[in-house]
């Protein structure tokens, strides 16, 4: 995850506490695993601000079931509905499901 | 799930952008602290 994004998340995190605060992504595949990753347990590259810092911030994907729920039909028709026909959400889940699972 | 949360919204230039991410869970009633869009490599 980009080390400049690292470093502004934990300066938020330092400034308001982790609660009642959330992450959530929009990216697929291996960028996902790592951002949730270096998000809850901390940088799995060890190079960046958050190297071993567990934020433990709740993690969850703009376009996974849950979220997508929340959102009102005409925005997410409007805003969303392009990125579902792109994104493979089926393997969404099933990345998620993975990745909160090893964590 | 998102009316009064602060939320950190980052999206990918190859998924979805951070903006649109931001304007949907706002909608939604979340108070958007940060939003990014990265690029993976």
């Amino acid at each position: 995850m980009d080390l400049e994004n690292q470093a502004a998340i934990k300066a938020i995190v330092d400034e308001i506490g982790p609660e009642n605060l959330m992450v959530v992504l929009g990216m697929p595949g291996e960028g996902l695993r790592l951002a949730v990753e270096t998000l809850t347990t901390g940088d799995p590259s060890w190079a960046g601000p958050l190297a071993g810092v567990s934020l433990g911030l709740p993690v969850f994907h703009i376009l996974e079931e849950k979220v997508r729920s929340q959102i009102s039909e005409d925005i997410y028709a409007e805003k969303l509905l392009m990125m579902e026909m792109v994104l493979d959400l089926p393997q969404l889940e099933s990345d998620l499901a993975d990745i909160r699972t090893a964590g | 799930m998102f009316k009064g949360k602060k939320v950190i919204a980052l999206g990918e230039r190859d998924g979805v952008p951070g903006p649109l991410i931001a304007e949907c869970l706002e909608a939604a009633g979340a108070e958007i602290v940060f939003q990014k869009t990265e690029c993976f490599v």
